[in-house]
């Protein structure tokens, strides 16, 4: 956990010195490029080819063109599904970043009530999608629930019927699930940060929130843009908690890209029309990752102690 | 929330192995806000864990009358006894037999292509680095329709087999950075001993490589092996019979058949979180790290 995380491309100095005999180095990685082809590289060309053919997913598969693509373009679910991406996206991230920063700033400490208060913290790392999605749909009925629990009845709404709601329980739990796991990789980017750094700070009289803004959040520009990188790519394909505790609904309200294909795909079994949104998805990723890296500037690997 | 974790800033990070310098007084003093925040976040977290625990011991008559946050009054085993005779221990062996069927390949594999490419040299292996690396970028899961059509051509589906496959694969292109990366650290004088005294590639792998990357292998294997063991697009999609499913799916179709029956259901939430809670327990600075494989710097 504590290495440097070097892209296997770079070169780490006169330390490595290359064997002569690569021939039968060749072989072994043979095993997980076969696998990795099959499995991952056929597949990323295949949905390409699948977005222009017609599939029910049982029959044959026929040659459509770019009728798929053409029928995207023009169908306004295509860009709700898109555009409430983008909603779970931003708002999932404006919650998860400040509060994960400060928990992770906060359970770095030493003290011991904030270790065993790590512990639970990280509790929800252990639990699927799937326990998470249905123990919240049980949390949030009105009548047997936290609102009766805590005898608070602005608690007791109809969270899962009501297309607003929805959607804010559904960033409400992906928040929930994903902050520990956030947490923890702010915890460790903490802990790399040198103490006389704050021992300076303090010599010169800044205050706690001074050293938060000046030190602290400078100092983990790389961990943020890492979290946010996972953040951000992690939630094109939220896909497992909303099939569980909404479905997509009520109506479309929760129907983000993930689902949409999946309940395209595989619920109305349009399969070449299902691809043509995995297409957007793989593109999207794609995308969005290089842009983070690039915001990042070109060296992200191991830079924690720049500046000192 | 986000208000009230916003105002304090929390006292200076101390690095675990620090040593008491003259100054370590000063940066324990107490922080109050934070600390208040912090019991706050635990409350956010604890809350809905404890209505799953103390839900799953109640009965159905108990979760209509009590307060939901309250004991369970008469606290029973059915709810548990109910899952367990739901075929329970077959998810379990299917979730078990899944995840060591794609963690181990996964990991073996991997740390093979890993040995090679920080050992060799030559435009093969570069290129087949490129393409692992390339994959770190990819969501795979929006390659889902191609993996399931490869699988019924491969008459693998509605196997336990078709979950394994593309598990592995999809574990590959993590596995290998972050394995070469504790390979490369391996100091040169240790092969280049191992080579004079004849040891061929495959032993210097073995008997070198391996004993000294073992934590990190630990720790992908711990990574690998949640992410298959919580996974739920693959088994949702490549099986359909109720014999082969795994846990979560197991759990989501015992929610549709039970879903009045919310202590049972609870119970089954329990009991498929169990084996990773004790593994908690048991080792969780392991767990831990495992769980941010490659993304700590």
């Amino acid at each position: 956990m504590t290495s440097t995380t070097t892209l296997p491309g770079q070169r780490s100095g006169a330390r490595r010195q290359r064997s002569n005999a690569t021939g039968p180095l060749n072989w072994l990685v043979v095993p997980a490029l076969i696998l990795f082809l099959v499995f991952a590289i056929v597949p990323l060309v295949g949905v390409l080819l699948l977005s222009f053919t017609n599939w029910d997913g049982i029959g044959a598969i026929t040659f459509a063109g770019v009728a798929n693509w053409l029928r995207a373009i023009a169908d306004p679910k295509m860009y709700h599904a898109l555009g409430l991406t983008f909603v779970i996206m931003a708002l999932s991230w404006v919650i998860q970043t400040p509060i994960s920063l400060l928990l992770g700033v906060f359970t770095a400490g030493s003290q011991k009530y904030r270790a065993l208060l790590a512990v639970l913290y990280f509790l929800p790392l252990l639990l699927s999608s799937a326990a998470i999605a249905i123990a919240y749909k049980a949390l949030l009925d009105p009548n047997f629930g936290l609102a009766a629990g805590l005898h608070l009845p602005f608690l007791a709404q109809d969270w899962l019927g009501q297309p607003q709601l929805a959607l804010g329980v559904v960033i409400f739990v992906v928040s929930w699930q994903f902050i520990p796991f956030h947490t923890l990789i702010y915890q460790g980017g903490v802990r790399q940060i040198p103490r006389s750094l704050y021992e300076a700070a303090e010599i010169d009289g800044a205050g706690r929130v001074k050293q938060f803004f000046y030190i602290t959040v400078p100092q983990l520009k790389y961990t943020i843009i890492t979290s946010s990188t996972l953040m951000v790519v992690g939630a094109l394909t939220y896909f497992d908690m909303i099939f569980v505790i909404t479905g997509g609904g009520p109506g479309n309200a929760t129907r983000n890209l993930a689902l949409d294909m999946y309940l395209t795909g595989f619920m109305a079994n349009q399969m070449g029309q299902a691809s043509v949104i995995a297409v957007v998805l793989v593109v999207l990723g794609l995308g969005l990752a290089l842009l983070l890296q690039r915001l990042g500037g070109k060296d992200n690997n191991g830079s924690q102690l720049e500046g000192m | 929330m986000t208000t009230t974790l916003s105002k304090p800033a929390p006292a200076p990070a101390t690095s675990p192995t620090r040593q008491p310098t003259r100054f370590g007084r000063r940066v324990r003093k107490l922080n109050l806000p934070a600390g208040a925040a912090g019991w706050i976040w635990l409350a956010v977290i604890i809350i809905p864990i404890y209505y799953i625990l103390i839900t799953s011991f109640k009965s159905q008559a108990g979760y209509f009358s009590q307060n939901p946050l309250a004991l369970p009054s008469n606290p029973t085993l059915e709810n548990y006894k109910m899952v367990i005779a739901n075929d329970f221990g077959r998810y379990f062996l299917n979730s078990v037999i899944v995840t060591l069927g794609a963690t181990v390949p996964a990991v073996v594999f991997s740390f093979m292509a890993a040995f090679a490419i920080v050992r060799g040299s030559g435009r093969f292996l570069k290129s087949v680095n490129a393409l692992f690396l390339m994959g770190l970028a990819i969501p795979l899961q929006a390659t889902i329709i191609p993996v399931y059509l490869l699988i019924i051509k491969m008459n693998l589906y509605d196997s336990l087999l078709a979950l394994i496959l593309p598990s592995i694969a999809f574990a590959i292109p993590l596995t290998v950075l972050i394995l070469s990366n504790f390979i490369r650290d391996v100091p040169n004088e240790l092969f280049e001993s191992m080579r004079l005294d004849g040891c061929s590639e495959w032993q210097t792998m073995w008997r070198l490589a391996l004993p000294l990357t073992k934590p990190a292998i630990v720790t992908v294997a711990i990574y690998n092996g949640l992410g298959v063991w919580n996974g739920f697009l693959l088994p949702l999609i490549l099986t359909q019979s109720p014999e082969l499913r795994v846990l979560p799916l197991a759990l989501w179709s015992f929610q549709g058949q039970y879903s009045v029956n919310i202590p049972a259901v609870l119970a089954s939430v329990v009991l498929t979180t169990l084996p990773i809670l004790v593994l908690y327990v048991i080792g969780r600075r392991q767990l831990l790290s495992g769980l941010t494989a490659g993304f700590s710097k």
